[in-house]
């Protein structure tokens, strides 16, 4: 069983980082093609490092990301304890159905409906310009909302009703309650949604596309464009720089958590043999 | 606090040390939007296709930091150029059709023009004067009278060509014979079956058909259309696919053999791939890409600076070399270093002799249609994308799929509400 | 009580925001698709939807979208068992390589797939090297293919969370009252599985029936999807707000239908009213 499961590891990750090899692959192109191998070579990295529009929407992409994601992440942990603790059956059918709906519209809608909210506000406002970082902002953490409140609900649904009121009757505020007993269970949920929400900001092409202003462009707008004209390796090396940047993290993650771990194993040891050298004293001392 | 983090599992913690980090990043956002803008730096807002200009990578000219720069020695003013780019004409136009898009530069092509000048969406340029007021330089004149009194702007008011081009056919030396070569009923020979391309746009992919036939590309007959219509149903099981930029791609390495597409980007792949080979069919489409101002322009007498700017020598022959495509400029046509990089064959390739630009422009080029035309075209092509449907293993996979789900979903229903009786 | 302030409170910001950024546009889609050029009240929109290569170009879209979350799901499942069997260092672990690939730009991955599944590409270069040669490009299955590169994540992350949370004590009693292995997975981890399962399905569904860009290029462009026409209607030749937004509300309503379906599946009440999960 064991091997079984390793072999079937093996095979789901070929095939997630196939296309990942192939892009490290080109990344390193010497020619200028993205199918055609010639030769190896640096360039396409040297050229990623000065390319001044290319980084800046990298940074813009990222910063953009992460704020959405922390506050959908925020604003969605407080949606899914309200929808879970409603008790009117219809209200939170409603609540949920009215959530999911930047999840079941087309990209294009959303991007396109914001879009004329947008400009309907511009209007009424009288502004200059009616779209900027802001109005793409709002965008990204209304189409994240519902992947962050879909991570975190199950949690709450899995987390067993007593256990807060328990920890209430054992004389906790509910505040403190909330904070110890709920929120540690429903983690890996909040954890799943920050994460789903960052990579759904990251990646998002066409509602960037319709909400973003003159001044701010994402990564992904960027590469779309280039690829109009002559697909170059250039945005292979770029993506696979990112890669080895979140490879990278992902090690001093595991690092960081496998010293947790050491720590804690050699904690046990030593209470062990301390254990033990008691024992072997009170024997002795029997003994004599 | 202490207590809190304390009593919470790692994962918890690990969980608030990523929030206090973004927060710190939130903080560095606020930072960052500010920054970029100081006073006594003036902006300027630029909407162009993505690698349209040269902005030196790999050692080129960068026409941005070059005006940056140009405009810092004629006014004393910092500038910070904001440079963003689309794929496509109907993009910049849902982008611009609101009227205060933010814009000071946009690059339209032609029939586009004509359709944003209806649409009172462009101000109107005047190089001169602006060059006049800031003491600058006019390059106008850079463009010759045969680029002039286009038909989208009879009166060059509102737009100033940049590049332009026309369609041909590229083919792979080794596997094309020569025989086939010389018009578009290339695109029809079932010898090259499954290796052909076609354009991925209603436009283009009708405008194969019609320039075949030697019908009108801007009929309004939708007679004329339907025609068009069953000449492409004809050539569908023949094309390997429909394509746009993955056109590059396949024609480079191999995959395919035969496409439809432009000059320039043809001098792209034969760099890559030296058995590739190009013929114009006549007649071709022809399109210019022009550079305009948008309405609601914050910043249109900069925009105005930059068209100016790159009209003179040094961006606009870096630029010419970049994109690859024929350019409007007297200068560049004359430059020796140009015909020098780009070399006889694609300056022959690009700049034909004899070639009379106006008279090409009135025949051939793409104008805008009227609303009921676009939509004939829309749904026609829709027709064209959708006959022949998927083929039919997927609908049977599909259907049994869906067959099973519904019985499993029945199954634990009948079992949810059997075992429920016991409660 | 206090608690009871603060829980149901807690939805309130949300609420707000939905109100003016999820309600407020979906009044536009509906304004434009009940609208014509003129802004006076019309059903020309909906009736277009069913005549014409409407209905053929939604079946198609379907067909994609559920052999694809099908597959997922069947990819999914084992995996998110295994992920949730591993140490708890390893399960961190994996869940972040899971989704390195989501953060790769998705055109360069789509660009990617088509250097593997060309005829010329890298698969059929290797298996040229003994003989054979597949057509995998430009077809509905390379689609599927993309569909579930890009997907797979999504669906596997919430299984593994709700597994993951499995009481370990509830497992410990089924095997103490004489359940096989096999009768653990099936009657006590499966179905307690099955909120995260409905909540894969529903993060990936949904994005696989509206998909474009993976369409066109690993489709060769030769079907015409429903993410494809409203894409058109909105940012093409002839651009019809109206009709486009008709052909959204449409897929919206299919899909609020099949996720109803699911949900009331999946939060199942007793006779009383009680939640049975």
């Amino acid at each position: 069983m064991k091997t079984a499961s390793r072999i079937y590891l093996a095979l789901v990750f070929i095939f997630l980082y196939a296309p990942l090899a192939v892009m490290i692959l080109i990344s390193f192109n010497g020619g200028e093609s993205t199918t055609v191998m010639d030769g190896t070579s640096l360039r396409w990295y040297r050229e990623m490092l000065r390319d001044g529009a290319t980084l800046q929407a990298l940074q813009n992409t990222v910063v953009l990301s992460i704020s959405s994601a922390v506050i959908s992440t925020i604003l969605g942990t407080f949606a899914a304890m309200g929808i879970h603790h409603m008790r009117r059956k219809a209200l939170r059918s409603a609540v949920m159905t009215v959530t999911n709906v930047p999840m079941m519209n087309p990209d294009i809608v959303t991007g396109i409906s914001l879009m004329l909210l947008f400009v309907f506000a511009g209007t009424l406002l009288g502004s200059e310009t009616y779209l900027s970082f802001w109005t793409l902002l709002i965008a990204h953490i209304t189409f994240s909302l519902p992947y962050v409140i879909l991570s975190i609900l199950p949690k709450f649904k899995q987390m067993d009703r007593n256990l807060p009121e328990a920890a209430m009757d054992l004389g906790c505020t509910p505040l403190q309650s909330f904070l110890k007993v709920e929120l540690p269970f429903i983690a890996p949920g909040i954890l799943t949604g920050l994460i789903m929400a960052f990579t759904l900001s990251f990646d998002d092409f066409v509602i960037s596309n319709f909400t973003s202003g003159s001044g701010f462009e994402t990564l992904t707008i960027h590469i779309f464009a280039m690829t109009k004209k002559s697909v170059k390796p250039d945005i292979y090396a770029l993506s696979t720089m990112i890669f080895f940047v979140v490879l990278v993290m992902l090690l001093a993650y595991n690092f960081m958590t496998g010293a947790d771990e050491r720590r804690a194993r050699r904690e046990r040891e030593a209470k062990a043999r301390f254990l033990r050298r008691l024992r072997k004293e009170t024997a002795g001392k029997e003994a004599a | 606090m202490k207590k809190i983090i304390n009593a919470a599992q790692p994962a918890l913690r690990r969980a608030l040390a990523l929030a206090a980090a973004a927060a710190l990043l939130l903080g560095s956002l606020a930072a960052l939007t500010a920054c970029g803008a100081s006073e006594g730096t003036d902006r300027v807002y630029i909407y162009n296709l993505g690698e349209y200009l040269a902005d030196g990578s790999e050692g080129i000219f960068d026409c941005i930091s070059g005006f940056e720069e140009y405009y810092e020695e004629l006014t004393g003013r910092g500038l910070k150029v904001y440079y963003t780019t689309f794929d496509s004409n109907e993009d910049l136009y849902a982008k611009i059709s609101s009227g205060a898009s933010g814009y000071d530069v946009i690059v339209p092509s032609d029939y586009m023009v004509a359709r944003l000048i209806a649409e009172d969406l462009l101000l109107p340029i005047d190089l001169e004067a602006t060059c006049e007021k800031y003491g600058a330089e006019c390059y106008y004149d850079n463009i010759g009278p045969e680029f002039r009194g286009m038909y989208y702007d009879p009166e060059d008011e509102y737009s100033v060509p940049y590049t332009y081009g026309r369609v041909g056919i590229i083919y792979n030396t080794n596997y094309v014979n020569e025989e086939d070569l010389g018009g578009w009923d290339i695109l029809w020979n079932e010898k090259y079956a499954g290796k052909i391309l076609q354009f991925n746009s209603s436009r283009d992919g009708f405008g194969t058909v019609q320039y075949m036939l030697g019908i009108d590309v801007n009929t309004t007959d939708p007679a004329d259309w339907e025609l068009c219509l069953e000449k492409l149903l004809e050539q569908k099981p023949l094309i390997q696919g429909y394509v746009n930029d993955e056109v590059y791609n396949k024609m480079e390495s191999g995959e395919a053999w035969i496409a439809p597409y432009y000059a320039g980007d043809y001098l792209f792949m034969l760099d890559v791939n030296e058995d590739l080979g190009f013929y114009y069919p006549e007649p071709t489409n022809i399109f210019v890409d022009t550079m305009c101002v948008p309405k609601g322009a914050p910043n249109r007498e900069i925009g105005e600076l930059f068209i100016n700017y790159m009209l003179s020598e040094e961006p606009a022959v870096a630029s010419a070399e970049f994109v690859k495509y024929a350019s409007p400029n007297t200068v560049v046509r004359e430059s020796e270093e140009y015909a020098e990089e780009l070399g006889e064959e694609a300056m022959e390739i690009l700049y034909p002799e004899d070639f009379d630009m106006q008279g090409e422009i009135q025949a051939n080029a793409y104008r805008n249609l009227d609303p009921e035309t676009l939509e004939l075209l829309s749904s026609l092509w829709e027709e064209l994308k959708i006959s022949g449907g998927m083929p039919s293993h997927v609908y049977i996979i599909a259907a049994a799929l869906a067959v099973l789900i519904a019985a499993a979903i029945a199954f634990g229903v009948i079992k949810r509400r059997r075992r429920s009786k016991w409660w | 009580m206090k608690r009871g302030f603060l829980a149901r409170f807690a939805a309130v910001p949300h609420i707000v925001w939905s109100v003016i950024f999820i309600i407020a546009p979906l009044l536009f889609a509906f304004f434009y698709a009940f609208t014509d050029g003129e802004g006076s009240f019309t059903l020309d929109n909906i009736t277009r939807l069913f005549s014409g290569n409407y209905p053929l170009i939604f079946l198609n879209s379907l067909c994609l979208a559920l052999i694809a979350t099908v597959i997922c799901l069947i990819i999914s499942y084992p995996l998110a068992y295994i992920m949730s069997r591993m140490s708890r260092r390893a399960q961190s672990t994996m869940m972040l390589l899971i989704m390195i690939p989501l953060w790769m730009n998705f055109l360069i991955m789509t660009y990617s797939w088509m250097t593997l599944l060309e005829d010329t590409g890298i698969i059929n270069t290797i298996l040229g090297k003994i003989g054979l040669n597949f057509h995998m490009i430009n077809t509905p299955g390379a689609v599927v293919v993309g569909m579930i590169f890009c997907y797979l994540p999504y669906m596997v992350l919430p299984i593994y969370s709700v597994m993951a949370g499995i009481d370990p004590k509830l497992i410990e009693a089924s095997q103490d009252l004489g359940a096989s292995s096999r009768e653990v997975l099936t009657k006590v981890i499966m179905p307690l599985s099955l909120p995260g399962v409905i909540s894969g399905i529903t993060m990936v569904f949904v994005p696989q029936v509206s998909t474009f860009y993976i369409s066109q290029k690993l489709g060769g462009g030769t079907f015409q999807l429903i993410g494809d026409t409203i894409e058109s209607y909105f940012t093409g030749v002839s651009i019809n707000y109206h009709f486009g937004a008709a052909l959204s509300l449409l897929l919206m309503v299919l899909i609020i239908i099949s996720m109803g379906v699911m949900n009331r599946f999946a939060d199942p009440e007793d006779m009383n009213g009680r939640p049975m999960l």
